[in-house]
């Protein structure tokens, strides 16, 4: 096994600065009753956990995807001294590469369709006669190993019932877990209930959480994955693209660009919008007339201008200063970042307004004048009193602005603003498509797959976040 | 008996309307039944909760749905069951020959459409009657609501009419197609005072024109003496007493009703301990064993908790009580009628130490138009009032709602920044102070406000929101110390101690009340502004609260600057009273000063609209002490833009001419007794106010 040194790309720092916050949240939310009772409701719906457990699996994939590792490369010096220096590849791999590797390396010459084992175009060869002859090739590696005899849809549909029983053996495995060790504290009072009750429990779907529900939606990812398993190293499940990667695992790959949008970029917004919606709003006066004149000016400028503006220029500082950015994926972050960030500042102003209105309503009412009596600070009047009853917009906010974030980074990639060129996303997927788009015969597979993956995390995103409103809104939430 | 009598209009039985919630399902209304005559008021009472607005609301097949479903019952109307009417039908019904009206008039008319428009939508024969003519009913019928310049309203839209015009509004369109029955849901609630006493003689004097009932639902006792024929009052979904007012006002039946009058203040229970009904109206759902009053009246015993008592009715009276037999005589063998001991709180006159003192204090907040924010004009909030509280005295603001009363108690404790003025506070000028030096004293002066529900964050254990002053003011520095204090101070507004690591959300309009005084008491301050503590509770507990005010003033001998417009509660606390109108104060004195011997035209107004539940029983005219009303017209004028001379003089009916030129000046009648009126001042100086 081969020595690696670990990689921190910037957004992958600010991922887990993200994720340890989440993380504090919810352990603090634990003690708060008023903070935990509304997830609390989330956990009892049906539709809120399904698409928590695809978005699960999505976040699940992104985060894989971040952590970077340099492998150790062997030089076989020919003097075996000690003092070998360690050299680390400046290929740069996630996790997610690493569990993938055989979608990553085995690459055809150019477009294949899903699952098949002939090359999409033809190519020119000398027959027995030395004449010239077109043909369709061979894949070198999709369904390499069948036999010229060898019915290939026999082989898939073989491979597919054993994916198949890998993802009931799974489920299987997690309902008997489920039963044994969750369903036992919160739904049955009944102390003396041995496992087969439990079962039972589980199974009708009387549980509080829906079990049931949430290990049925369970099955689809998994099946995928053991598919992914059974399938990815024999067959381009969704065929290769123009240079010959799969198409499945940059479908895969684009899962973290997606995520990153959509995430950092409320990580950026939140400090402004916060900061500056509750000083406006509570201060009234000249600072209010400030902000308001710094996000009514910003918000007039055509976002998608600036943002162009903004990474045209990041490119030619790169151009210019080669140095700073060593390896490709250097770039790549670089300009991930740069777009994050750019994304950040046009779009803090939704929410900025948002709290500055209610700021003015909550600093109105008696609790605060109370507190102005009491001589409490105005800091301290921010911070405990207005903030916490600012959450819950925040809150839906940034779920709700997720979706939105994921689709921009589409838009922008397409229009060749967004994300690096060689970084792996469904923009630049469905950016590159539009010439496949214009071929005879179609090649459809590389925008479908941008498009399935999207939509699924898109419309996950859409279901849970109007969960969370509607648990978190108190206008929305039952009396 | 599928067919009503003649001479019953609205026949309801046995109704029961429940409630589907999370928590259970409610029994809202349990077997109320009622019936109407002709020209009859029937007054539904109870408090918050007992089912008086789903009542009415059932009869017209209103209630909220899907959560709110009719189990049972018939309501029996011109000889059809209305709750077997199909929706369709229901709308003949609805404001045709049953017109509603609402607490809330802002809420209840439409701000995009004018009053004109409005009122031609529900006018029954419209569509056969040209608009020349449909516009002379709308002048006809706003005319006939005792609207002022109708003609010119019905171009208007519902932002340009003051509260009690609105509500006029609405009655003109309940009444566009003559209904039967108008059915008023808290009409007067939402209004002032003195408004109200207008909306009440109005819908007095259109019921003896249309010869119509009305269905009143109220919970105030002053609106329901004045108003009413019958009387039903409700208790948890149940009737609990129907008796017709005359006997309801002299001899009440059940233990609630008679509990109701003792609980409120006036003027006969000062000195004494108001008897209170413990706890609060219960809400929680399913079936109940006993009697539902049963936990909350003194005259229980074990067969209350037992058995659910039957509805005992003769004579078109009845009672739903242990206490009587079948025809309504005590059962006094079983009666165990305590009588209730007042305690006597001695009034200790320490009237010669000046705690706060207020001189000439202004609050005026600029009028901003045009793109450059230019100031045009002021709204005078508080135009200049001086006033002195005693330490542990009460002295009472009075005034109805837009006069500044509030904003006043704002300023004096600086929260607003007066515009000019000096407030001096034990001797420190606070007017002059500014950051570090203002915050230091403000443990000495705190604030309980009027909403319960707005008034605690609810984002904060209700420990962490009472020990917040003595963090901010740093008057205690360990954990433990603070903790203990809190909870110390818990118990002495009658909290369990438990509450500390509990949210607001939990407890209930009164208990809050209760932890925002905690929260006030916390830092030991000497003076309380009350901003109107009691006027969104109920009956049975604002004499908790007054009660409780009125013990931690004996025991911490706080001075309370009360401000309210409640007469009742004024005449069962307050030392002095200020008579407050658009931003000054028109009369000062004694407490006796001014509810014996008022002298301003508008504090003599304000009594007198002030519902008097008499106890004589003179149902269907106004119920006031001396048997004369002196009513008010019009609405408070705006502050921007007060009327030149005395304030008062547009609505006052002995203005003189001088009343219309120059401001009254100070008039002092007795020692304690200051009045600003043209009317007494033995020669008029001309110098006004300043």
């Amino acid at each position: 096994m081969l020595d690696f040194t670990f990689k921190i790309l910037v957004t992958d720092a600010l991922l887990y600065i993200l994720v340890t916050a989440i993380i504090i949240f919810i352990v603090y939310a634990r003690k708060h009753e008023h903070l935990s009772a509304p997830w609390r409701q989330i956990k009892n719906k049906k539709l809120a956990m399904s698409s928590f457990v695809i978005l699960l699996f999505f976040v699940i994939t992104g985060f894989l995807d971040s952590i970077h590792i340099r492998q150790e490369i062997k030089i076989d010096t020919e003097s075996k001294t000690q003092q070998q220096v360690v050299q680390y590849s400046s290929e740069v791999l996630s996790l997610l590469d690493l569990l993938l590797t055989k979608l990553r390396v085995q690459t055809e010459k150019t477009y294949s369709a899903p699952f098949a084992i002939h090359s999409f175009t033809k190519e020119v060869t000398d027959d027995q006669q030395g004449k010239p002859k077109l043909y369709y090739p061979r894949l070198k590696y999709g369904g390499a190993h069948l036999q010229a005899q060898d019915s290939r849809i026999y082989d898939i549909g073989k491979r597919l019932l054993w994916a198949l029983f890998w993802t009931l053996l799974v489920i299987v495995l997690c309902i008997l877990l489920v039963a044994k060790f969750v369903v036992s504290k919160n739904d049955n009072k009944n102390e003396k209930t041995n496992l087969n009750t439990k079962l039972k429990t589980v199974l009708s779907g009387n549980t509080s959480t829906p079990w049931l529900t949430i290990l049925l939606v369970m099955s689809i990812p998994v099946f995928f994955i053991a598919s992914l398993v059974e399938l990815g190293p024999f067959y381009h499940i969704m065929g290769t693209d123009q240079v010959g990667n799969d198409v499945l695992y940059k479908t895969i790959k684009s899962i973290r660009t997606g995520l990153l949008i959509g995430t950092l970029t409320t990580l950026i917004i939140l400090p402004f919008a916060i900061i500056f919606g509750i000083t406006a709003g509570y201060f009234r006066g000249w600072v209010d007339d400030l902000i308001q004149y710094i996000y009514t000016t910003l918000s007039s400028i055509p976002s998608v201008l600036l943002i162009a503006a903004a990474i045209l220029s990041l490119e030619v500082y790169m151009t210019n200063n080669p140095q700073s950015f060593t390896t490709l994926i250097d770039r790549s972050d670089t300009r991930l970042l740069f777009l994050v960030m750019i994304l950040g500042v046009m779009s803090w102003t939704g929410l900025c307004r948002l709290l500055r209105a209610e700021t003015m309503k909550i600093r109105e009412l008696d609790y605060i004048q109370a507190a102005n009596s009491l001589g409490v600070r105005h800091r301290k009047i921010m911070s405990r009193h207005i903030f916490p009853n600012l959450m819950h917009i925040v809150l839906i906010t940034v779920v709700l602005d997720f979706s939105g974030l994921v689709l921009a980074e589409a838009v922008l990639s397409y229009i060749g603003v967004g994300v690096d060129p060689t970084m792996d996303s469904w923009g630049n997927m469905i950016n590159g498509a539009r010439l496949e788009m214009a071929r005879e015969p179609l090649v459809w597979w590389n925008l479908t797959a941008a498009f399935v993956f999207m939509f699924i995390l898109v419309l996950a995103a859409n279901i849970f976040s109007d969960a969370v409103r509607d648990a978190l809104d108190p206008r929305l939430r039952k009396a | 008996m599928a067919l009503a009598d003649n001479n019953k209009t609205l026949e309801v039985k046995a109704l029961k309307t429940w409630i589907d919630t999370e928590g259970g399902i409610i029994h809202a209304v349990d077997g109320v039944s009622f019936n109407i005559r002709p020209g009859e008021t029937l007054a539904i009472l109870g408090e918050s909760g007992c089912g008086k607005s789903l009542t009415a609301l059932s009869i017209l097949q209103l209630i909220p749905k899907p959560a709110g479903r009719i189990v049972s019952g018939k309501v029996m109307f011109s000889g059809e069951n209305l709750l077997e009417k199909s929706e369709q039908d229901m709308r003949e019904i609805r404001g045709r020959r049953i017109a509603m009206i609402f607490q809330e008039p802002q809420s209840s008319l439409n701000p995009v459409m004018t009053i004109g428009q409005q009122i031609k939508e529900v006018l029954p024969d419209r569509r056969n009657k040209s608009a020349i003519e449909i516009n002379k009913d709308i002048v006809g019928l706003l005319d006939s609501v005792g609207m002022s310049d109708s003609a010119r309203r019905i171009k208007e839209y519902p932002h340009q009419l003051s509260g009690g015009m609105k509500q006029r509004a609405m009655i003109a369109m309940a009444l566009a197609s003559k209904p039967d029955i108008l059915i008023a849901d808290e009409p007067t609630t939402a209004l002032d005072v003195t408004i109200q006493s207008q909306i009440l003689n109005l819908l007095a004097r259109l019921k003896k024109e249309n010869n119509m009932s009305i269905l009143l639902i109220t919970h105030d006792l002053g609106v329901v003496s004045q108003m009413a024929d019958r009387v039903l009052l409700m208790y948890a979904g149940e009737a609990v007493e129907d008796a017709d007012a005359v006997n309801f006002f002299v001899a009440a039946r059940h233990p609630y009703a008679q509990k109701l009058f003792q609980s409120i203040p006036d003027r006969s229970k000062r000195k004494k301990k108001l008897d209170i009904i413990p706890g609060m109206v219960p809400t929680y759902a399913g079936d109940y064993q006993g009697c539902r009053f049963a936990e909350r009246c003194d005259k229980a015993w074990d067969l209350c908790f037992q058995e659910k008592p039957q509805w005992r009715s003769q004579d078109e009276n009845g009672v739903r009580c242990h206490l009587y037999n079948d025809t309504l005589e005590l059962q006094d063998t079983l009666n165990k009628k305590i009588e209730q001991e007042f305690v006597t709180t001695d009034e200790k006159v320490t009237r010669e130490e000046i705690l706060l003192d207020v001189k000439q204090l202004k609050v005026h907040f600029p009028i901003h138009k045009g793109i450059f924010r230019r100031v045009v004009g002021h709204v005078k909030a508080v135009d200049g009032i001086s006033l002195k509280v005693g330490r542990g005295r009460t002295v009472a603001i009075v005034g109805e709602s837009g006069c500044g009363k509030t904003t006043a108690g704002k300023a004096i404790l600086q929260l607003i920044k007066p515009t000019s003025g000096e407030v001096i506070y034990d001797g420190a000028s606070l007017t002059k102070m500014a950051g570090n030096e203002l915050r230091q004293l403000r443990k000495n002066f705190q604030i309980i406000f009027q909403d319960p529900y707005a008034s605690l964050n609810p984002r904060m254990l209700v420990g962490e929101s009472i020990a917040e002053g003595l963090h901010a003011l740093k008057l205690e520095s360990s954990k433990e110390t603070i903790q203990k204090r809190v909870k110390k101070i818990l118990t002495q507004v009658g909290m369990p101690e438990e509450a500390y690591a509990r949210y607001p959300h939990e407890f209930s309009g009164g208990q809050r009340q209760r932890i925002s005084i905690a929260r006030a008491l916390a830092v030991n301050p000497e003076l309380i502004v009350c901003d109107e503590p009691t006027s969104a509770l109920d009956v049975s507990v604002q004499a908790q609260i007054l009660n409780l005010l009125n013990d931690l003033q004996r025991e911490l001998s706080l001075s309370y600057l009360f401000i309210t417009h409640d007469i009742s509660v004024v005449e069962y606390l307050a030392h002095e009273v200020a008579v407050m109108y658009l931003g000054r104060i028109v009369e000062f004195g004694t407490a006796a000063d001014i509810l014996d011997n008022a002298l301003h035209p508008y504090t003599q107004a304000l009594l007198s609209a002030v519902p008097v539940i008499s106890r004589i029983g003179n149902a269907g005219n106004a119920g006031h002490k001396d048997g004369t009303q002196f009513l008010l017209a019009g609405d408070i004028p705006s502050p921007s833009n007060p009327p030149a001379g005395c304030h008062f003089h547009v609505r006052c009916p002995q203005a003189t001419e001088i009343c219309r030129q120059q401001y009254p000046g100070q008039t002092r009648v007795t020692g304690s007794h200051t009045v600003f009126c043209h009317l007494f001042e033995s020669a008029p100086e001309l110098t006004g106010q300043n």
